[in-house]
């Protein structure tokens, strides 16, 4: 155990460097990054400053050692646009993701598993093309579009729900049903076929030969083994929400770090953008091993595999 | 199909069975047979979509760039307020929607075909590597994939478009990105299996080198796989581009896409939904389609990637 999240943690940390590798040079392909990250009304002596300051003038290996230097002690750089600190601006808008992600996981999970369950159990029939109908759909819907058309239905017309911005209750029902969206086919799919594997196998034979109710077999017996392929794909949703987010969050002008990230983008912030790139690939490397790890502490057979 | 006797394991009539009975309700989504019938009314739409973007000047009834800013945001012809001149409407500039939507197709089917043909090469050759050399090189790119699988792609995207600035060279790169990992890790286990096969052992005792046993053994035999995982991921790429678009990090305007129109009407929801609605439409059924016609590609090529 203790030899698989060791094994784990390495592969983690390479991952990352990999990545702020990539930013980093990334940032110096197309010339000076200065000119990335200064404003457009920039004087000669800002741009010499900078320069001096980020140690420009050095080769490309002293600039590395630099930017590596200033990373680990959390120092990405200043946004231009916010004129902060862009670890800063990241953090301050991380709550606000926060709080939509596990509404927009908890509905994908309400609606895909008992969607895959009951296509299952109707194998072949009309209310599983039904169903199937319903991921193939969402699968072929952008998610931007989704989310402009939900505003459209149910605040334009009805007018029974906020078309964007935080505040109380009724604004997340539109992002996290958008941003919740994009997986309920995935987990649809999913659990429909793990269910349809379980239900073949020895032990529901057993569960059914010594009596028990259909009930109990179908919900506890299968539902239980089938949910263990979703489970272990938990890290890789997470991380999914996280990125779809930046499309949600952009249409419901949601201040979060999907927001952020448009942010940057559209201004060409690159400290931001640099920064916030490196944070995500921080926060989703390290969900996923923690899921991992979990994982391989409650199911003996993935840290032995 | 030209492909040789030897690509086929089993025989005929056992490949139209599916190989996971557990997944066979994925084959039978429009009808029960276990034949699936031709997805007619998908083909049709892909085939108006590609014949609008390869003969978009001659069907756009106006410029798609041009702005007539007297007769802006004129609803579709069906609403009150409408006009036969502009089936469609026309958007905050006065642009015709139904010539943008025209061009705009060509912008998402360039970047498609582009992409897949990038990214899935790239997959193609790094599975065909990994698997056939196996060992410490199969290690190290297996590993690679895993790293793109586990970091969203998107976020180097949205990078590379604000290092390299906007144009269809980056987007194409960075949709390749996306890409190339699903198609190494499939690819990679085919040619594990077929490596196993007799025709790869006699090629070697007849003394061919390692590339040319990888160019005309294995990468023949892979090929039907190839095409169905380049069908299966069109909708992807459609979606990837569009959303890069709607995040201002697709192909510049005044180049019409269907992202960036999508995006552009988004602040006049309540009063011209057209703008927005109309063009996410097309990505819709668009997309739809090219899944549908996957789906049934896949069937008729290769069963055994029904688990994808």
């Amino acid at each position: 155990m203790k030899r698989y999240i060791v094994y784990r943690l390495l592969q983690g940390v390479v991952l990352l460097c990999l990545v702020a590798t990539i930013v980093f040079f990334l940032g110096r392909l197309t010339g000076n990054p200065v000119d990335l990250m200064l404003p457009e009304d920039a004087t000669p002596a800002d741009r010499m400053a900078m320069i001096k300051a980020l140690g420009l003038d050095g080769s490309l290996f002293q600039q590395f050692t630099i930017f590596v230097g200033n990373a680990s002690h959390g120092d990405l750089g200043n946004s231009i646009r916010m004129r902060q600190p862009a670890v800063e601006a990241f953090f301050s808008r991380l709550p606000n993701t926060l709080a939509i992600i596990p509404w927009a996981l908890l509905l994908a999970m309400c609606a895909g598993i008992p969607l895959g369950v009951i296509a299952a159990l109707n194998r072949g029939n009309m209310i599983d093309r039904a169903a199937g109908t319903v991921a193939v759909l969402g699968i072929a819907m952008p998610s931007f579009w989704l989310g402009i058309l939900l505003i459209y239905v149910f605040s334009v017309e009805l007018g029974w729900l906020p078309s964007g911005r935080m505040g109380g209750p009724e604004h997340y029902v539109l992002p996290v049903i958008t941003l919740g969206a994009f997986l309920v086919a995935g987990f649809m799919r999913l659990v429909r076929s793990s269910m349809l594997e379980v239900m073949e196998s020895e032990f529901v034979k057993l569960a059914r030969i010594k009596g028990l109710s259909e009930s109990v077999v179908i919900w506890k017996h299968c539902l239980r083994n089938a949910l263990i392929p979703v489970l272990t794909l938990w890290g890789v949703f997470v991380g999914n929400l996280i990125t779809g987010a930046i499309v949600t969050e952009t249409v419901f002008a949601w201040p979060g770090v999907g927001r952020l990230t448009y942010e940057a983008v559209i201004f060409r912030d690159f400290p931001l953008l640099q920064a916030v790139i490196i944070l995500k690939a921080i926060l989703i490397l390290g969900i996923n091993l923690f899921v991992d790890i979990l994982y391989a502490y409650v199911d003996p057979r993935i840290r032995l595999a | 199909m030209s492909i040789p006797a030897s690509a086929s394991p089993k025989p005929a009539s056992e490949t139209l069975r599916p190989a996971i009975p557990a997944l066979a309700w994925i084959a039978r989504l429009p009808g029960r047979s276990r034949r699936r019938r031709v997805p007619w009314i998908p083909i049709c739409i892909i085939a108006i979509m590609v014949s609008m973007a390869l003969f978009a000047p001659f069907l756009a009834p106006y410029s798609p760039i041009d702005q007539t800013l007297r007769d802006k945001l004129i609803p579709p012809f069906w609403v009150d307020g409408g006009s036969v001149s502009y089936i469609l409407g026309t958007d905050a500039f006065g642009r015709d929607m139904l010539s943008r939507l025209i061009y705009g197709a060509r912008v998402s089917l360039i970047v498609a075909a582009l992409a897949l043909t990038a990214g899935g090469g790239i997959g193609l050759l790094i599975g065909i590597v990994a698997g056939y050399f196996g060992g410490a090189v199969d290690n190290v790119l297996m590993r690679l994939v895993d790293a793109a699988f586990t970091f969203p792609a998107i976020l180097f995207a949205l990078l590379l478009a604000v290092t390299m600035g906007q144009g269809l060279g980056t987007l194409v790169l960075a949709i390749s990105l996306l890409l190339w990992a699903s198609f190494a890790r499939v690819i990679r286990g085919e040619v594990l299996s077929l490596k196993q096969r007799d025709f790869v052992a006699l090629a070697k005792v007849r003394g061919c080198s390692s590339a040319r046993i990888m160019l005309t053994h294995i990468l023949p035999n892979v090929l039907n796989t190839f095409m169905v995982l380049v069908t299966l991921n069109i909708g992807v790429v459609i979606i990837a581009e569009a959303s890069l678009s709607f995040l201002g990090a697709g192909i510049p305007p005044p180049t019409p896409t269907w992202g960036l129109m999508v995006s552009d009407g988004r602040g006049r929801i309540a009063e011209a939904w057209w703008v927005s609605l109309i063009p996410g439409i097309a990505i819709t059924l668009l997309v739809l389609s090219v899944n549908v016609f996957g789906d049934w590609l896949r069937d008729r090529l290769d069963p055994r990637l029904r688990q994808l």
